[in-house]
């Protein structure tokens, strides 16, 4: 046993904790995802298509979990609306 | 008021029935009406570890379907009056339980007890949602390693979304029991500190448990470890965890086996 692998043994819940936060970030984000946010996707979704049209792509909701309270987070990309045909004045 | 409390966990032998047993005794010992009730259909141990497997007639299965009587399944603890065990079937399979069955089984039992200690099998799947559907609160029992942290995540996500509470939009209040916690070796770095487990998994703490011999000891001859030795440090330690879920407010400390010596405090307090 060499000095580093002493080391390395009194290390490694350190490195537990980092996958762990590394993983956990990443699976909340996705499988973590619960029904509720699957049903609140669609009901935004539906809610912004009766007055603007948007890409199903381009809304992204997100949950995160915090300590006391967590944060919904809904970021919605609308494509700018094209001017007004001057023609319509006819 | 009574209260149900789901013990769960996502991964399997982590000191889920062992905890069940312990905080149900503890708070029984205390005073409150208690009824535990195993969930695990088909892989009943919740029985062994309270030392009544040669008492089981009828089980949940039984007055979920309408077989027996609540009264005729419940078990009554030989040394504490006020402790009651539901047990499960070892038989059937546990498609047997159905949702509304089990909702019926639970409104009864909140008539007659103060806590419903709800032992929840492991996994993620249909038994352990249905042991958690009709809880008013969560014991969240964590081992300080990857695995079990990881799956602890998971059922914290489902205890948000599955439960009826959750349904209704109220929220579901979540507490952490770190079991088979070894002081000297989180010290050492050789295993997951309480303060990482804490502020990877985000809910308040309840307890932490140290591993200790007396566990298998009490459960070798059927006893809860609160009852069968209880100056002993996991004792010590369930029956403060008992106490804080009851609502006490006590700052929480490693039980060590040396008598009267406290470990670390941990400044954090389980939220009532
Ligand atoms: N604090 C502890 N110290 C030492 N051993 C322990 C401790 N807690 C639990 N154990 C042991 O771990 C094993 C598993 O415990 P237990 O049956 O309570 O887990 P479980 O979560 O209910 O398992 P399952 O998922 O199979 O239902 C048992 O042998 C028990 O004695
Ligand atoms: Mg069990």
């Amino acid at each position: 046993m060499n000095l580093l692998s002493i080391f390395n043994k009194r290390t490694s819940a350190p490195v537990a904790r980092d996958r762990l936060q590394i993983l956990l970030a990443h699976e909340r984000s996705y499988s973590g995802q619960s029904d509720l946010v699957t049903a609140l996707r669609e009901e935004i979704l539906a809610v912004i298509a009766k007055h603007v049209n948007v890409d199903r792509d381009k809304v992204l909701v997100k949950m995160d979990r915090g300590d006391a309270v967590s944060t919904l987070e809904v970021d919605i990309e609308i494509p700018t609306p094209t001017k007004p045909k001057l023609a319509a004045s006819a | 008021m009574a209260k149900v409390l789901v013990v769960t966990s996502g991964k399997g032998g982590v000191g889920k029935t062992t905890s069940t047993a312990a905080l149900g005794a503890a708070l029984a010992q205390n005073g409150s009406n208690v009824v535990v009730i195993d969930f695990d259909v088909g892989l009943r141990n919740l029985d062994l570890v309270m030392g009544a497997e040669r008492r089981v007639v009828y089980d949940l299965i039984n007055v979920v379907q309408g077989d027996a009587k609540l009264a005729q399944a419940l078990i009554r603890d030989k040394r504490l009056e006020n402790l009651s065990l539901l047990p499960a079937s070892q038989t059937r399979d546990k498609d047997a339980l159905t949702e509304d069955g089990v909702a019926r089984v639970i409104e009864e039992l909140r008539e007659k007890f103060d806590w419903i200690i709800c032992d929840s099998p492991a996994g993620i799947e249909r038994g352990a949602t249905l042991a958690m559907r009709h809880a008013d609160m969560a014991v969240v029992v964590t081992n300080p390693e990857v695995s079990s942290v990881r799956d602890s995540d998971r059922i914290i996500g489902l205890l948000d979304s599955k439960t009826a509470r959750a349904e209704s939009g109220e929220r579901m209040p979540k507490h952490l029991l770190l079991t088979r916690y070894d002081q000297g070796r989180a010290e050492r770095g050789e295993m997951l500190k309480v303060d990482d487990v804490l502020e990877i998994l985000s809910i308040p703490l309840l307890g932490i448990i140290p591993e200790s011999e007396e566990v298998l000891r009490a459960s070798n001859v059927g006893s809860p470890v609160t009852i069968n030795s209880p100056t002993s440090a996991p004792a010590r330690a369930y029956a403060e965890a008992a106490r804080r879920l009851a609502g006490e407010d006590i700052a929480v400390t490693v039980p060590s086996e040396k008598k009267g010596f406290f470990g670390k405090l941990f400044g954090r307090r389980a939220a009532a």
